[in-house]
């Protein structure tokens, strides 16, 4: 016991998204790592046992866990994104877990925006379907660095080395015209638990590792930009008492690249050049910062700088610009309205933007470029906007931090669409 | 190769401080809801961190039912002392004396639900645009749905079907003149999360959570701690146990249990080992299935 005191000071955090429909086996499989994780607890399997006893159904129905709201557990269907965690001595994994049918797209987008790996759940019996394929385009959209294919259901098909293998090619073939980088397959019964937790004696061919062991020890540590550096101004401190009479501190998270004291930085939009004298936290001066950690920096200078600037380097700066071109997703009732201007955000900037023009709406069970071009709730498109004021950032692939925007709806001030820098 | 990456409990914390610190930039009056509890202990640090080496730059508020733990006030008053930090206490009794909140009768009344009157009350006299607490969505699963930024209208209620999408880490907390936000920037911390950051970053806590004796009252499989607003039935009595709190809220409601856990070290193991959840113990949860989802509805954080 007392090692597992200790090994929390080496301990990552995953974060991964699972989308999927009523039947994929998906609860079961989330309720396996849970309830295998030890993350679901007494009291809770008594109410769901209760729960599923009432609804006079057999067994225990682990969906039950996943549903959170009164209206979701009413209609049996998963509607928002759920956050669920658990954690082995290795590892602790924050799942966002999203329904996955069409009409849940914009939660999927969500769920997929800041996750490290995506799980696919494909049942064995049906293979590559057009939910298989929609889940794969997402996560290639949002370029979540890891894709897991889970093929479910192995033990309805015999355990059927040919069945994974069919399903495998059929996959591959598709995810060729997709921006994704690493892919793992494993066959899987999250019934049975085969190649989950624990590798299945069912299935003496496949060579490679479970589930859990992939999600243990799959690298993320280059998930992040540390390569461009870009510090987003979010909040000046500014202390003015009798023990910091002059301290000018710039609070926020860096986005890319390491930051080092000493480096030379160039302050956008101004142009100022600077120093960095110090890189402070409560716990003392830094001898480094890099993506995602939250710090303060100081510069040798007295320059004004403000929320909204960023902080970069002289030889590596940011496309800076006024005209940018978008892959957004709608998430809103409301229609796009093409010239209407919205609110826009990108890292700590706030700005105004109009629709300049719709390019084109993806059918994203084809991935065809539709003639339709008005987007609405749950749509994926390309537009162009203009911005008041000239942005900071880099292509959505080459950062996800400082590529992304959302727009906010001017009269109702909800999150209307999420987007993409191309 | 150099390796850049942080331990789990590093990038919770950065993503907190990240909230606290978008808080403090896009609200005119932000104000953090302090219960003594080891959640906004924790939040009170993690707020210290964000802004330092200035002053957190909004007060604290302390919703007093009038029954809260003893050591509990003694804590938070203390702390308050040390850090120099403000705080702002709206009273329950003064709900109830001018009318607004209705005290529960019968053998186990609780001002659990008459906070949220209190609270609103002390939001909207303040005019604060922004409350934030200690939630996390591991808690409940009401709460597992929570946004880091969670819209009220004007009355303070929370519309769990139209919920603002939250990508990224982009927040938008824009909103109408009398419209307001609950703000959470642990949500994504689990109960063993903060214990181990409360054992790294050697954080003080009320000594209600370590193992100590306490006449307690066995109530339905919830243990009680005893003080003046507990009625016993007539088959109950109060027995002495060797106990701990594992959440701290008013005593009529807040369940203790068996522990012979002094430390944090060892309160992580007990948390490893256990099979049931920390608001297994709360009476108030146990009304119903959505008794959360039902109270967060009507503006209970």
């Amino acid at each position: 016991m007392n090692n597992d005191n200790k090994g929390y000071l080496n301990m990552e955090l995953l974060r991964f998204t699972t989308a999927g429909s009523v039947d994929d086996g998906k609860s079961t499989l989330i309720g396996r790592l849970l309830y295998d994780s030890k993350a679901i607890f007494e009291d809770q399997m008594e109410l769901l046992e209760e729960t599923s006893k009432q609804k006079g159904e057999e067994g225990i129905n682990l969906a039950l866990l996943t549903d959170g709201l009164r209206s979701e557990r009413e209609q049996g269907i998963t509607i928002d994104v759920a956050y669920r965690y658990f954690a082995t001595p290795k590892r602790k994994f924050i799942i966002a877990d999203t329904p996955g049918h069409i009409q849940y797209t914009r939660n999927m987008v969500t769920g997929a925006s800041t996750a490290n790996l995506a799980l696919l759940l494909i049942d064995a019996r049906h293979g590559v379907i057009e939910q298989t394929k929609r889940h794969a385009f997402i996560a290639s959209l949002l370029q979540i660095p890891h894709i897991a294919v889970c093929i479910n259901k192995m033990d309805l098909t015999d355990y059927s080395k040919e069945a994974f293998d069919k399903i495998k090619s059929d996959f591959e073939a598709f995810a060729s015209k997709l921006e994704i980088k690493d892919v793992h397959f494993i066959p899987i019964s999250a019934l049975n638990g085969d190649n989950v937790v624990n590798r299945s004696e069912n299935m003496n061919w496949y060579e490679g590792s479970t589930l859990m062991h992939l999600l243990e020890n799959i690298h993320i540590g280059s998930d992040h930009n540390h390569v461009d550096c870009r510090f987003p101004v979010q909040f000046v401190i500014r202390p003015q008492s009798s023990k910091y009479p002059d301290y000018r501190g710039y609070a926020g998270r860096i986005e890319g690249g390491v930051f080092k004291p000493g480096d030379e930085v160039t302050i956008l939009p101004s142009g100022f050049k600077s120093k960095i004298k110090s890189i402070d936290t409560f716990d003392g001066e830094a001898k480094e910062a890099f993506s995602p950690m939250s710090v303060c920096m100081r510069l040798t200078d007295d320059i004004d700088i403000s929320r909204g600037d960023m902080i970069v380097r002289e030889n590596n700066k940011p496309t800076i610009g006024q005209d940018i071109e978008v892959m957004i997703c709608w998430m809103n009732e409301k229609k796009i309205i093409p010239n209407a201007k919205y609110t826009i955000r990108h890292t700590s900037k706030s700005a105004r933007c109009i629709i300049k023009e719709v390019k084109y709406k993806i059918d994203i069970n084809t991935l065809h470029r539709m003639e339709d071009k008005e987007i609405g709730l749950n749509d994926i498109g390309r537009i162009s906007i203009r911005t008041t004021k000239p942005l900071f950032f880099d292509s959505y692939t080459r950062n996800r931090n400082t590529g992304s925007i959302i727009l906010v709806d001017e009269a109702t001030n909800e999150t209307t669409a999420a987007g993409m820098i191309i | 190769m150099h390796y850049y990456n942080l331990t789990h409990l590093k990038e919770l914390e950065s993503e907190a401080i990240f909230i606290l610190r978008e808080v403090a930039a896009q609200f005119e009056k932000p104000i953090m809801l302090f219960s003594g509890g080891k959640d906004s202990i924790i939040m009170f640090h993690l707020a210290r961190k964000a802004f330092h080496p200035g002053k957190i730059p909004f007060p604290l508020m302390h919703v007093d039912t009038g029954h809260n733990f003893p050591e509990t006030i003694k804590f938070r008053d203390k702390l308050i002392q040390e850090t120099g930090e403000s705080l702002i206490i709206k009273y329950v009794q003064d709900s109830i004396n001018s009318g607004t909140a209705f005290e529960e009768t019968g053998k186990n009344p609780s001002r659990n639900g008459l906070q949220t009157v209190t609270l609103l009350e002390g939001l909207e006299e303040g005019k604060y645009d922004c409350a934030m607490g200690g939630a996390r969505r591991d808690e409940e699963k009401a709460r597992a749905k929570e946004r880091f930024f969670s819209h009220r209208d004007e009355f303070g209620q929370w519309d769990p079907k139209n919920q603002r999408p939250e990508l990224w880490n982009l927040f938008n907390g824009k909103k109408k003149i009398g419209e307001h936000f609950r703000v959470f920037p642990i949500s994504n911390w689990t109960e063993m999360d903060v214990w181990q950051y409360i054992l790294y970053e050697k954080i003080k806590l009320p000594s209600l959570y370590f193992s100590h004796k306490r006449e307690v009252v066995n109530r339905n499989g919830v243990l009680l701690g005893k003080c003046d607003y507990i009625n016993l039935k007539d088959d109950e009595k109060w027995e002495e146990m060797t106990i701990r709190c594992r959440t701290i809220g008013d005593m009529t409601c807040t369940g203790v249990t068996e522990s012979k856990a002094i430390n944090v070290e060892e309160i992580i193991e007990e948390v490893a080992a256990t099979r049931i959840t920390e608001r297994g113990g709360r009476i108030d949860d146990k009304r119903s299935e959505a008794a959360m989802e039902d109270r967060k509805k009507e503006g209970y954080f």
